[in-house]
């Protein structure tokens, strides 16, 4: 798809993650024991033959620019294309929507040579082809390709999407923002391929008219001028959109037809390399029903629960339905259980740590 | 080029035949090591730890494994713009060329790679051990000795001594004697192949060398003993630590047993000396609920059904329900199906093991097992 230039849009994020997004935005979350979100449309991009992509970052960058770097393990530290993180203009910071932040960008498109666009958010967890989904586009002849899933999530609570619903010509009629889908509805995924020229044209046209909102609203207003094609994505695609919904789709991982679906049967998805050593399992280490990612020294039980790299889990110490993340250190004999630990924290020994059905986040860097 | 103060030169043409199956297709320093490492990994990082970033690589017996591992050195942090790692095969030029005759006609045939940094010093070490070491102290005690050669020795067992080069050395550590496997040693500090020398007194000595029809073109063999003939200043450098030159399937396996110990002398989890190795990408390891794993390294990539004790499994092994591994080492994208049993073996990469296969004996007189490379063993074979 050499045709095709990538942009993970992360100018429309809301932070869902309550503790885990105070620092960070949704695309750095530390997810199935090794990746951030934005691991996941990064390397499908990369899968599918974009080597030019833009990050449209907003707010809370530093650890996200930590993990991007200069993109070489994503194979995009290139001559010709390669990474590009382009922050927002100082005044656009607090402006709402996503057109002024294309706007200052207009350099990224005008530079490349590629015939078609395609946007995408950072906070989606899957391993799709991007390469059907241009073939279809370019069968169907659309001016715009979105991507949807059926809603197949039990539970909504108060988590909030847009929906599109298709005429009978099977082209996309309308967008219905901000709703609570139901069983059966088109979930829209927040990606879409458009040809170039149409993205700039509408960019500007916004622009002029003193618009100040998102692009997908930008769609909506004129949708009846647009030939927009759905394209159905069947694959594994878990609904993040609250710390409840992390840590259920978190524990999903767990069975290993998920995480096949999701790490081998496509592409890999790559992500920072830490250098760790392997996982070290004492004699008295009691682990199941785990992820451990490297450079985890476990010598107490481990059962239902993702480690991240570097954690230790020292004697007598029980660590259960619990997700740990990096670099953090449980000590002798102390127990947890539907806890969250996000990076660095370090639990004493003896101490206990319970959460309820919705787990408890324990900040970065704590010491308990 | 800008001057460098220490080129290293690093010796990964080796054989190793008694390695037998695996190292039918590779060199070596390529041999997969605990878990997730290439031998060669522990001197490159050395090397990069310690701040030497001009390294060359001199290859030989199968290389293409090796030469794709190193690429531009990037796991290394090897990749600069002045210095950093080359791969320096045999060549021909307008009068011909040959195979690298020995150690020292290695570097000699790579003396203008070596001149064009103008260094004061040349490490020269080998591709085929295992161990952690400060090339940095190493040079300052060479300075502070201001000696022409510096060689690491290794304190070993009395009654191994002569299976080593030995040094006779007086109280302030001048070597006055080298002794290829005496069958009476003198003293137990034996050579651990890693040798820093003056660059302008070395070249000198690789010309001669050259020169010499008889001469092996080894530096234990000719190199050392001609300095030492001439009285140049030879001093030994004591090491304290972990040491393995796992020429053997024996010592292969043992060397990964090592790292099995509740507090394994060479630790691979300090954060101030990592061992850097090429990262195959792959996600967190799954313990499956009725999984066992006690004692053990594993690593990226691995999904774990079956028992697994006392053994080493490298990224992407599957495992299946039922089996038992023990005291073994699983490299890489290996697939083990059901109930299978595995005992004291080493199977080697990307070997199939079919259900109900039983491998290995649990029998400490008998050695190891060795499964080769993407071979298909079933329960009857």
């Amino acid at each position: 798809m050499a045709k095709v230039i990538g942009v993970i849009n992360l100018g429309n994020e809301r932070e869902q993650l309550q503790e885990l997004t105070n620092h960070r935005s949704m695309a750095s979350v530390p997810f199935a024991g090794r990746y951030r979100l934005i691991d996941f449309t990064l390397s499908n991009m990369i899968n599918a033959g974009v080597h030019n992509v833009a990050v449209f970052t907003r707010k809370k960058y530093r650890s996200l620019l930590d993990h991007l770097g200069s993109g070489k393990e994503w194979d995009l530290d290139r001559q010709q294309g390669g990474l590009f993180i382009l922050p927002p203009p100082d005044y656009a910071m607090d402006l709402e929507g996503d057109i002024q932040h294309f706007k200052q960008n207009m350099a990224f498109f005008n530079r490349s040579r590629a015939d078609y666009v395609l946007v995408s958010n950072g906070n989606l967890v899957w391993n799709i082809d991007f390469t059907h989904v241009f073939n279809f586009h370019e069968e169907m002849e659309a001016d715009i390709t979105v991507i949807f899933k059926e809603f197949n999530d039990e539970k909504v609570d108060t988590e909030k999407f847009d929906t599109l619903e298709e005429n009978e010509q099977g082209w996309i009629s309308s967008i219905n923002r901000d709703v609570s889908p139901k069983p059966g509805d088109r979930v829209y995924l927040d990606t879409f391929f458009i040809k170039k020229e149409l993205l700039l044209d509408m960019i500007q046209k916004c622009d002029e008219q003193g618009d100040n909102l998102t692009l997908v609203d930008a769609v909506k207003d004129k949708i009846d001028r647009f030939k927009i094609a759905g394209y159905h994505f069947k694959g594994y695609f878990p609904f993040i959109q609250s710390l409840e919904s992390f840590y259920r789709h978190s524990m999903a991982l767990l069975d290993p037809n998920v995480s096949q679906e999701l790490f081998f049967n496509r592409g890999l998805i790559y992500t920072k390399v830490k250098h760790e050593p392997p996982a070290k399992y004492m004699e008295l280490s009691d682990v199941q029903n785990s992820l451990i990612a490297n450079g985890c020294v476990i010598e107490g039980t481990v059962e239902n629960s993702i480690l991240f790299r570097g954690v230790k889990v020292h004697k007598d110490a029980v660590v259960k339905n619990s997700i740990v993340m990096q670099k953090s250190e449980i000590g002798e004999g102390a127990y947890l259980e539907n806890v969250i630990l996000d990076k660095d924290v370090k639990v004493s020994p003896g101490k206990e740590i319970a959460g309820d059905n919705v787990p408890t986040v324990i900040a970065k860097s704590t010491v308990l | 080029m800008h001057k460098k103060k220490c080129v290293a030169m690093l010796l990964a043409g080796g054989q190793g035949t008694r390695l037998g199956l695996l190292t039918k297709k590779l060199a070596k320093p390529a041999v997969p090591f605990g878990g997730k490492y290439r031998i060669i990994d522990f001197t490159l990082s050395n090397c990069s730890n310690s701040g030497i970033d001009t390294v060359g690589v001199l290859t030989q017996y199968q290389p293409y494994i090796l030469n794709s591992y190193i690429g531009i050195g990037s796991s290394w942090e090897l990749d600069r713009k002045n210095g950093g790692v080359s791969v320096l095969p045999p060549y021909l030029g307008q009068e011909g060329g040959e195979w690298y005759k020995g150690t020292a006609n290695a570097i000699y045939q790579n003396m203008y790679y070596i001149e064009q940094y103008d260094p004061e010093y040349v490490l020269v070490i080998s591709g085929d051990h295992i161990y952690k070491m400060d090339y940095s102290n190493l040079i300052r005690f060479h300075e502070d000795n201001d000696a022409e050669a510096t060689i690491g020795v290794l304190q070993v067992p009395w009654e191994e001594a002569s299976r080593f080069g030995i040094m006779n050395t007086e109280q302030d550590n001048r070597i006055i004697e080298f002794d290829e496997k005496p069958a009476h040693p003198k003293t137990n500090l034996a050579s651990m192949g890693i040798y820093i020398f003056n660059w302008k007194v070395l070249k000198e000595y690789l010309i001669d060398d050259d020169r010499n029809p008889i001469s092996s073109n080894d530096f234990g063999k000719d190199i050392i003993p001609a300095m030492l003939h001439d009285n140049r200043s030879l001093y030994a450098y004591s090491f304290e630590g972990y040491w393995k030159d796992v020429g053997t399937i024996q010592s292969l396996w043992e060397a990964n047993m090592d790292l099995l110990e509740d507090k394994p002398e060479l630790d691979l989890y300090d954060p101030s000396w990592k061992i850097y190795s090429v990262n195959p990408n792959k996600p967190a390891q799954f313990i499956a609920p009725q999984a066992t794993v006690k004692r053990s390294l594993v690593n990226e990539g691995c999904v774990v059904h079956g028992d697994i004790f006392h053994s080493v499994l490298f990224y992407g092994v599957h495992v299946g329900i039922g089996s038992l591994i023990k005291d073994s080492i699983i490299m890489p994208d290996v697939k083990i199906g059901a109930n299978v049993t595995i005992n004291r073996s080493i199977i080697a990469s990307g070997s199939v093991i079919k259900d109900g296969a039983v491998i290995g004996s649990e029998d400490p007189s008998e050695e190891i097992t060795l499964v080769g490379e993407n071979e298909i063993v079933t329960a009857k074979s």
